[in-house]
Order: C-alpha cells, then sequence, then structure tokens
C-alpha cells in the first residue's frame, strides 16, 4: 500500500497530450492525495450545454412537421412532470434527489466506518475493511445495482409484518456501496496525511489511542475530508439516472416516458436528453465549485 | 547489568534515569552500539554530536517512542525495555519536546496545555486552567493563551509546547534538538525558558547544537559518534580539554 502511495505520476510525453501535461500533472497528484478523483466543473460547461441545447432545439424546431408542438413548448409542457412527477408524488428529478441525499448518507456512516477500520492496529481488521474498500471501489456502479435489484425482495416478510421494499429504496443501497467504498478511502487518505509528529506528541502526552484519534487526529481530518466528501457527492447526484434502467421512476425514466407520451418524435429526443443534462449540471455546479472554495479556505490555514 | 533498582525501592539519590549498554537498530542499521549514561535528579545533560550519530535516538527511547533491542533503559527505577511496561504511565514521568514542536493545530495553545491533564490526568479542568495560565506566564506567553499554533512565530509555538510538557508535572524532561527548526533570533527565548527549569532543578536531557547553552548550563555533556559514546565530561574539561580526536574535530568545526 505504501508503494501504490508514494507513486508519482509524471508528465507526459505523448505529444497530444503534452498542451495540458502540466494541468494532468497537478490534478493527478491532488487526486492521489486525497484518494478520489475530482469533479472540475466550470462555467465553460454550462455555456457549452447551452449552447449545444439550442442548437438542437433549433434543428427540431425546423424539423417539426405543421400541426405538431414544437420542442421547446413540448419541454415547458412536460417540465413540472419531469422535475416534480405527476401531482407532487416527488417523482423525476426529484426522485433523484432523495436518492442521492439517502445514498450519501449511508454512504457516509457506513464509508466513516471502515475507513477507521482500514486505520485500525489490528491487522486482520486493516487487511479485511481494505479488501472490503478495493471491491466496492472498483466494482463498477451498475453491476452493483444490478446485484442488489435482484437480491433484494420486492418485501420482506417478518411474519407479523410485510415491509415493502421499493425499488428506489434498493438503488438507495445500490448506490451506498460505492459511496462507502471511496469516502472510505477518504478517510484512510485524510488520517495518513496528517504529519506523524502528531501522534508522537499525543503519545508522549500518554494519550491512549483511542483519545489520540478522537480528539487529536480526526478533529483535523475533518477538514480535509469535506471537499473530496462534496466531490463524492456530485458524482453520486449525477450518477442517479443509472437507476433508470431498473424501472425506478427518476428523471431519465420519466423522459422516456414524456418522449413516448410525444409520438417518439426523433427530432425531439436529443432536444429532452440535453435539457435534463443542462438541469444536473444547474444543480451539480455551485456545489462543487463551494467544496474548491472550501478547499482554498482550508488550505491556506493550515 | 549491575543495577538492580526496581520500581518499589528507588530513592533519589539513585540515577533518575540509568541507561546500560543499550543497542538499536532499525533493520540491519545498528544506531545504538552499547550505550550507558547515569543522570541525576536535577541534573541538565546534553547530548552533542553529529547528524545520524545516535542521539535522538536515544532519547526517544527513554519514554518508549522507539523500543531498543538489548540493554536496559530505568527510569526511576522502572525498567524501559520490558514487554509488559505500561507506556502511558511512563509517559506521565517523562515529558518530551520535540524538533517540530508538534502543537494540535486545532487547538489554542491554552487548550493544548490543558488538554492532556485533563483528559489523560483526568485532573479538575478549573485547576488545570489556572496551572496552564502560570506556565504561560513561566514561559512569557501572556496574552497568547487564546492565539492558535499557525498564529505564533516558531521560538512562540516551541515555548508553548515546553508549557504543554510542564503541564504533565513530569520528572524528566527530554528536549530533542528543540532549536534546530527555529530562527536564530527566536533560539534564545527557548534556550532561556531551558535554562529556568534547569536552574529550577528540573531534570533535564538535551539534544542540541547549542554548544555555548551546553557550555552554561549543562552538568554533563556526552559526545556520541556513530552510535557510542566517544567521551563525556564536565563542560570545562570536555570544551577546553577534549581527548579524543573525534571529539577534537567536531569542536574544531562548531566553534
Amino acid at each position: 500500500m505504501q508503494n501504490r502511495n508514494s507513486f508519482k505520476p509524471v508528465a507526459t510525453n505523448l505529444p497530444v497530450l503534452l498542451p495540458i501535461a502540466e494541468t494532468a500533472k497537478r490534478n493527478a497528484l491532488l487526486e492521489r492525495h486525497e484518494g478520489t478523483f475530482r469533479l472540475n466543473l466550470t462555467r465553460s460547461h454550462l455555456i457549452g450545454l447551452i449552447g449545444i441545447f439550442l442548437v438542437l432545439g433549433g434543428t427540431a424546431e425546423a424539423a417539426t412537421p405543421a400541426g405538431m408542438i414544437g420542442p421547446f413548448e413540448a419541454i415547458f409542457k412536460w417540465m413540472g412532470f419531469l422535475l416534480w412527477g405527476p401531482e407532487g408524488t416527488l417523482k423525476g428529478f426529484s426522485l433523484n434527489l432523495i436518492i442521492s441525499f439517502f445514498s450519501m448518507l449511508v454512504g457516509t456512516v457506513a464509508g466513516v466506518t471502515l475507513g477507521l477500520m482500514q486505520v485500525s492496529l489490528l491487522a486482520p481488521v486493516r487487511s479485511g475493511s481494505w479488501f472490503v474498500t478495493q471491491f466496492f471501489r472498483n466494482s463498477p456502479w451498475l453491476v452493483l445495482l444490478f446485484t442488489i435489484m435482484f437480491l433484494f425482495p420486492y418485501e420482506i416478510d417478518l411474519g407479523f409484518v410485510v415491509i415493502p421494499v421499493p425499488d428506489w429504496i434498493k438503488a438507495v443501497i445500490g448506490f451506498s456501496l460505492p459511496v462507502m467504498a471511496n469516502i472510505s478511502e477518504v478517510v484512510r487518505g485524510a488520517v495518513r496525511s496528517l504529519p506523524s509528529g502528531q501522534w508522537e506528541s499525543a503519545e508522549s502526552l500518554a494519550f491512549n489511542r483511542r483519545q489520540t484519534m478522537w480528539m487529536i487526529i480526526l478533529p483535523q481530518c475533518v477538514k480535509r475530508m469535506i471537499p473530496p466528501w462534496i466531490n463524492w457527492y456530485c458524482i453520486l447526484a449525477m450518477a442517479t439516472p443509472l437507476c433508470s434502467i431498473m424501472g425506478v421512476e427518476e428523471a431519465v425514466s420519466f423522459t422516456t416516458q414524456a418522449l413516448n407520451a410525444e409520438g417518439d418524435r426523433p427530432e425531439l429526443i436529443p432536444v429532452f436528453y440535453s435539457f435534463l443534462m443542462i438541469i444536473f449540471f444547474v444543480y451539480t455546479y455551485p456545489i462543487a465549485r463551494w467544496s474548491i472554495r472550501l478547499e482554498k479556505k482550508f488550505a491556506v490555514k493550515t | 547489568m549491575n543495577n538492580v533498582a526496581t520500581d518499589t525501592n528507588w530513592t533519589p539519590d539513585q540515577p533518575m534515569v540509568s541507561i546500560r549498554e543499550v543497542h538499536k537498530s532499525f533493520g540491519d542499521l545498528e544506531v545504538l552500539k552499547g550505550v550507558s549514561m547515569d543522570i541525576m535528579k536535577g541534573e541538565c545533560i546534553c547530548i552533542i554530536g553529529p547528524s545520524g550519530s545516535g542521539k535522538s535516538t536515544l532519547i526517544r527511547c527513554v519514554n518508549a517512542l522507539n523500543d531498543i533491542q538489548s540493554g536496559s533503559i530505568l527510569v526511576e527505577g522502572q525498567e524501559v525495555n520490558d514487554p509488559e511496561l505500561d507506556k502511558l504511565e511512563l509517559r506521565k514521568k517523562v515529558g518530551m519536546v520535540f524538533q517540530q514542536y508538534n502543537l494540535f493545530p486545532h487547538k489554542s495553545a491554552l487548550e493544548n496545555i490543558m488538554m492532556a491533564p485533563v483528559n489523560v490526568l483526568k485532573q479538575d479542568e478549573k485547576e488545570v486552567e489556572e496551572r496552564a495560565r502560570m506556565l504561560i506566564k513561566k514561559v512569557r506567553l501572556e496574552g497568547k493563551e487564546n492565539s492558535y499554533p499557525g498564529e505564533l512565530s516558531g521560538g512562540q509555538q516551541q515555548r508553548v509546547a515546553i508549557a504543554r510538557s510542564l503541564a504533565m508535572t513530569p520528572d524528566v524532561m527530554l528536549f530533542d534538538e528543540v532549536t534546530a527548526a527555529l530562527d536564530p533570533e527566536t533560539v534564545k527565548e527557548v534556550l532561556v525558558t531551558i535554562q529556568d527549569l534547569a536552574e529550577e532543578g528540573m531534570t533535564c536531557i538535551l539534544v542540541t547544537h547549542e554548544m555555548g547553552f551546553a557550555r552554561e548550563v549543562a552538568n554533563h555533556i556526552y559526545f556520541t559518534d556513530r552510535g557510542v559514546i566517544v567521551e563525556d565530561g564536565s563542560p570545562a574539561n570536555f570544551f577546553d580539554d577534549a581527548k579524543d580526536p573525534r571529539t577534537k574535530e567536531f569542536l574544531s568545526q562548531i566553534l
């Protein structure tokens, strides 16, 4: 593990990558330090997305047969349905958000526990938690999602009461697994990144390991963990449409339904999906920027 | 091993720290090759020598931050080289100050000093605070109680670190090159603090490069090179009448 962490990426010698070599190297170092890759959203992405949306929309407008509603009008008509579901059922895009909140909650609690196990003094605990972390960190999210969807019953019969397990709850469980593994790495990285002098001075003041961890090490780690934690939330929020494949009634499923209702007109398809991309971007972008700002603020202080 | 003192029969007329034939290796590299010394209560001794001669390793063994392969270290009659040793009990008696200060950056100066007595010794918070404020005064940092380590200079941080160790009321203080990371103009304020301590009768073991300080304050000086003690003696004998050629060469480079 030590070797893996001490490996330093070098600037590329591929000619095609040379213009971004320095930036790429800096980002790679930062990502390795945090144990996570980062989302670099900029305003130009939004301008690009709106540009694509307008160009596609304009083309579709021109291709609209006489007597049919145009793409912008169609989106306006379906907007409420896509964002909140029919009559405030909290489906569509709001279900994406609900799934992301709960997955993050479960994933964080489990991930912090797993991460602390990764810095345990007991070798079996350490290697066991390392294996679990690596397993879920390196599994494709979609595969995990399918596995949970098919492994979990649609209801749990406790004998006296039957608890239904709706699809979106299964999706929450499926998403929280990779989140757990990545948060575990974030915790391990933060604990490892503290200078060893902090441990030594705590030891020489006769703090036991537990006190050292909870009073001295972890309070300093929280600051370091918040930016990558927010970053992982953004990645998760953008991954939630994956569960549309399992029939969860979130934004992408509803977009497909709306397009069906409009008679599957081919010119509408790209317009609707690019509109969805803008919604996701508008939600994620401020959060991603916030994490970068926090990071700069913390970097100055310590 | 001729020292038979144990936990129960140690008396202040015996050495407070007794180091006998200590061997220590990191892998294949033997850094201590049979080091012995005695430190009496109230003595201040300085260990000097070129880098990599094992002097820091030696004092880190005294509070069990490093373990040793063979030999014996007795602190107030208690054997440190003992797998059954209660390290935390030992460290309550032995304070240590590091080259890099190692203050807790998320706590203010006062909180840094109070943390261990309150949480480790379970002492009353009010009393500890009173004592912490006195210690701050003692290291001449009045008004900095609520400053965070990041807001203090190196010399100020190091003095907070000294006060933090003293708050545990240790019997022995270990200083591991505590001025090596400081700007020349702040070295003095830290040395004066240590000198005060030594004059009050605190037992001090210093690893240092400050020859002027060693000459003025130390009761005894040990010169180490490549894991052995080459020469030792009182400051006057050591600085003016060194016998060993290695000592002479080192002193001629430094003085």
